[in-house]
């Protein structure tokens, strides 16, 4: 391997913004037809990368080799003529162009002034079935699930010749299954000479699929691994910097009395459509029910209309057997319901409040914050003081911005905010995303121990592993409705993730 | 993350740092008395762009005025200097002449109190996240109730006059409650219906502009004594009084006597400057109070910074919004109130003169600090006083001033606007949005 030319080599890339060193002296080599994994944390530096090598970024220091040669990559449209190309998080297509025109988007083939439709969809077919890329040519892209979707972004790139292409997060919103089709896509692409930039934070997705393993933290590569080598434990450990539990450790739940009983619950989205379809379900004291889906299967919804943040449009929602179905969301709360949101900017904090004014966001109006017709300065200082200290919040004081904190410090705030009143049902809504592992299994630990000290908890998580490490029973949701509800043990992977996509299975019961 | 082997937890607590703040910072310090601006107030880094931008406006002001110099007034240079120190006597008064400057000080104050008041109705709305471009309505229709208060009130219970303890606070409660239902109307409307307030208190601009119209130049207000459309004049005990002041002839003034708090015969003393100025100090404690201080200020701010966390925290956006507004004009509607009562003591129907719009201005040059706005007030007034004294010295036109403002307005607001409207976040170093797909 030592006498190929790499397709792409990065030496000592370095990006400052301010107050943060972003990227200090990254290097690296792409081989060709090599799948090389990036692994690191939320803000370990892998998308400031990225866009470096995509042009978004001009790079502080540290050069680019492409095919040998020291390139300079002005704009994404230079990084693609050079034949890197990039699937973001977010695809960039139109809903309602077909598949072919979304891919020749920009590069329309022309004949006698028109474009010539004819040779696009014979070059895309013919993309498609040489690396098993299946993709309905003439479908509208807004009809398609998101998995389909991706590759369609992926064929945008290679259409556009590209040898080298990143893949920033691809599976954060695919199925299990979907996810295994990536990846056989991916190894194809392989095969055939594509070198491929797989970024990711999901341990298992890196061992299944990748030749060669980068881990970046805080700005550095930290080390190279060999998959063939590397075990989950091992490259969390060089991921954090310290050995991590992997493992959420819980005894077995005892289940109570039903506190949340929600009954034939329907509810429409922003634009009116119906996206909650009949949802019964029932937690019960000391037991935690993981609501398993794709995201955008309801659940958002569901949440929104437990806790009275969006009216149900049928149904009941009862706690303690009391209907909360019309209440308002203060009421709601004060009647012991804890709510960690999915969005945890735009709806847990005022990013602009300090932390002390967020650890009473929804108190505020009590004894002892206040008292009379004022607020008591030195009630909320003290309240942050202990809530700081108790959930471990890493800050340089109380009246920091909440803004201005990591994201696994921004979740501890609102978990703090919530968990510090006396609860009978937690729900808990996205409550680790895009967070550091040290936060996660801090977080996944206190959930436990709210179980444990008899609060029933609801968890919505589109991470699989979170739900099938968390809950005690797992329901999943797809296109707004249940699908099933299965016991933890009877919960597999490969059982849930077929429910995940919709496939039903009455005859496969047997978990 | 799904290791089933080890379940041991071999995390030392001290020994992970990996999870600090984004920025490096020390950790917290124990010493550092906590309680302090727990409820922030003032931050001092914030008061240098409007500093900057009044100095840019004044600079590039001098040189419009430079350019513009007439020449029979000697050279341009001349003219430039002999313009500004015009505008600091006019508004400082003479410190040669020292008995000129009680009466141009006090005339900056007056000019300055309803910019106090409107600016921080304008301020609080912002505060919501709620853009009252209808202080300039709300301010008319307080005015109206206040005036109307003053003039009327005893004939409508059947007496012959009121003591002032009982005349005056009923005055000034009216215009408070006029501008205050005059903000309700739109602030009611945004809560519920989502009608933008913006358009809403324009369209309200109008109808209490052209209402005034109606009931001063044609209408039941009209004073048939006076030959100028206007009221008839406050009683005594409804005035604003004058705080040091010349007794004037009670047939200027329909008959009414109006008492300053201390009389004077010496026209040194004969000073404008009214009680009113008390009032629009004591909203700004008010305000600040309840923004810094209270339950419902916490909501105001909240709902104005993150609408959604609101909800989430169980506020009600809808009464909050319509409170504010409703806060709001009410202070503008004292504004008006204080220049009915303290200095005209009757209603024209030409009135305000842009009061309301110039109080947006103020606004943002105070950045809605309820504190900053009274230095912006009194850096308004003082243009506004000092204008007349400018045009004399140097003949150039008073429209000058209208531009030096209109300057300052841009240096401050052009940053301030575009944040405002679409809500762009300062502080988020670093993070761009990128156009996503290829490129092409």
């Amino acid at each position: 391997m030592n006498n190929v030319i790499p397709a792409l080599e990065v030496r000592d890339i370095t990006k400052r913004f301010p107050g943060v060193l972003a990227n200090d002296h990254i290097s690296f080599t792409l081989l060709p037809g090599e799948i090389h994994a990036f692994l690191g944390e939320n803000g370990a530096g892998k998308s400031t990368l990225m866009n470096i090598l995509y042009g978004l970024y001009a790079p502080d220091e540290g050069q680019i080799f492409i095919n040998g040669e020291a390139v300079t990559i002005r704009n994404p449209s230079d990084a693609i003529a050079r034949g890197l190309g990039m699937v973001h998080q977010e695809y960039a297509l139109v809903d309602t162009l077909t598949v072919t025109e979304n891919i020749i988007l920009g590069t329309e083939l022309q004949k006698n002034l028109l474009i010539d439709r004819k040779r696009a969809h014979q070059e895309v077919e013919r993309l498609s079935q040489e690396y098993g890329l299946i993709v309905p040519p003439d479908s509208l892209v807004g009809d398609l699930p998101v998995g389909v979707q991706q590759r369609v972004e992926i064929l945008k790139a290679l259409y556009r010749r590209v040898n080298m292409l990143i893949l920033d997060e691809p599976t954060a919103v695919l199925t299990p299954q979907e996810a295994d089709d990536l990846f056989r896509v991916m190894r194809e692409l392989a095969d055939q000479g594509k070198s491929i930039i797989f970024i990711t934070h999901k341990l298992r997705e890196v061992l299944a699929v990748a030749d060669r393993i980068t881990v970046l933290r805080r700005g550095k590569v930290v080390g190279s691994a060999n998959p063939h080598e590397s075990t989950e434990r091992s490259l969390a450990a060089m991921m954090v910097g310290r050995e991590v539990v992997l493992q959420v450790e819980k005894g077995p739940a005892h289940p109570g009395e039903v506190v949340l009983e929600v009954e034939g619950l329907a509810a429409l989205d922003d634009r009116g459509v119906q996206v909650l379809n009949d949802v019964s379900l029932e937690v019960r004291a000391g037991e935690v029910l993981g609501i398993a889906g794709v995201q955008g299967n309801g659940q958002t919804e569901l949440v929104q209309a437990i806790t009275g943040l969006q009216p149900a449009s049928h149904g009941k929602v009862r706690l303690k057997g009391q209907d909360i179905t019309a209440l308002e969301p203060r009421q709601i709360t004060a009647k012991g319901v804890a709510y960690i949101p999915e969005d945890r900017k735009g709806t847990g904090l005022v990013l602009d409040y300090t932390i002390a004014e967020n650890m009473v966001l929804s108190t505020y109006y009590k004894p002892p914050f206040t008292q009379g017709l004022t607020l008591k300065e030195e009630a909320i200082s003290e309240h942050a003081d202990e809530l700081i200290e108790t959930f471990d919040v890493r800050t340089p004081s109380q009246l920091t911005a909440a803004g201005s904190l990591s994201g696994g410090n921004q979740q501890k705030i609102i978990v703090a905010r919530e968990f510090s009143r006396d609860n009978v049902l937690l729900i808990a809504s996205q409550p680790t995303r895009g967070i550091d592992v040290g936060s996660i299994e801090f977080i996944h630990k206190s959930i436990i121990a709210q179980r444990d000290a008899g609060v029933a908890v609801l968890l919505v998580s589109a991470e699989l592993d979170e739900v099938l490490s968390l809950a005690d029973r797992v329901a999943v949701m797809y296109h707004g409705s249940i699908v099933a509800t299965l016991p933890a043990a009877e919960a597999t992977r490969e059982r849930v993730g077929l429910l995940m996509a919709g496939v039903q299975q009455e005859e496969t019961t047997n978990g | 993350m799904a290791d089933p082997h080890d379940a041991k937890d071999h995390r030392d607590p001290d020994q992970h740092p990996q999870d600090v703040v984004e920025q490096p910072a020390a950790p917290s310090d124990p010493t550092v008395p906590a309680t302090k601006g727990v409820l922030r107030s003032i931050r001092w880094g914030e008061l240098l762009v409007p500093i900057l931008a009044i100095f840019t406006a004044i600079l590039v002001g001098a040189v419009i005025v430079f350019l513009s110099a007439p020449a029979e007034k000697g050279s341009r240079l001349h003219v430039t200097w002999e313009a500004f120190k015009g505008l600091f006597i006019g508004a400082f008064g003479n410190w040669a002449e020292p008995s000129t400057i009680p009466n141009a000080l006090s005339g900056t104050l007056v000019e300055s109190t309803p910019y106090i008041l409107a600016g921080l109705a304008v301020a609080l709305g912002f505060k919501a996240g709620l853009f009252n471009i209808g202080a300039e309505g709300q301010l008319l229709i307080g005015a109206l109730t206040a005036v109307s208060i003053g003039v009327w009130l005893p004939g409508w219970i059947g007496v012959e006059s009121l003591p002032a303890i009982i005349h005056l606070p009923l005055a000034v409660l009216g215009g408070f409650v006029g501008g205050g239902l005059w903000g309700a109307i739109p602030g009611y409307l945004r809560a519920k219906t989502g009608a933008h307030e913006v358009i809403t208190t324009i369209m309200l601009n109008y109808i209490a502009l052209r209402l005034i119209d109606y009931m001063i130049v044609s209408g039941p207000m009209k004073d048939p004594a006076g030959s100028a459309p206007r009221t008839p004049f406050v009683q005594g005990p409804a005035i604003l009084p004058q705080f040091v002041g010349v007794v004037r002839d009670p047939s200027l003034t329909g008959g009414n006597t109006y008492q300053p708090l201390i009389a004077t015969t010496s026209s040194t003393w004969d000073l404008r400057v009214h009680a009113g100025l008390l009032i629009a100090l004591l909203a700004v404690v008010f305000v600040w109070w309840l923004l810094n201080r209270t339950p419902k200020g916490f909501e105001i701010k909240t709902v104005g910074a993150n609408p959604q966390a609101a909800r989430y925290a169980g506020m009600s956006i809808v009464s909050t919004t319509v409170l504010t507004m409703t806060l709001s004009g009410g202070l503008a509607g004292l504004a008006g109130a204080g220049q009915v009562l303290g200095l005209e003591h009757n209603m024209k129907s030409v009135f305000s003169g842009g009061l309301g719009f110039d109080s947006i201005a103020i606004a943002l040059l105070a950045k809605s600090n309820p504190i900053a706005i009274i230095p912006a007030a009194l850096f308004w007034g003082a243009l506004r006083q000092g204008a007349g004294a400018m045009q004399i010295r140097s003949g150039i036109s008073i429209n000058l001033i209208n531009i030096i403002q209109a300057l300052v307005i841009i240096f401050v607001a052009a940053d301030q606007i575009v944040r405002w409207i679409y809500r762009i976040r300062r502080e988020q170093g670093g993070q761009m949005v990128f156009t996503r797909g290829w490129g092409k």
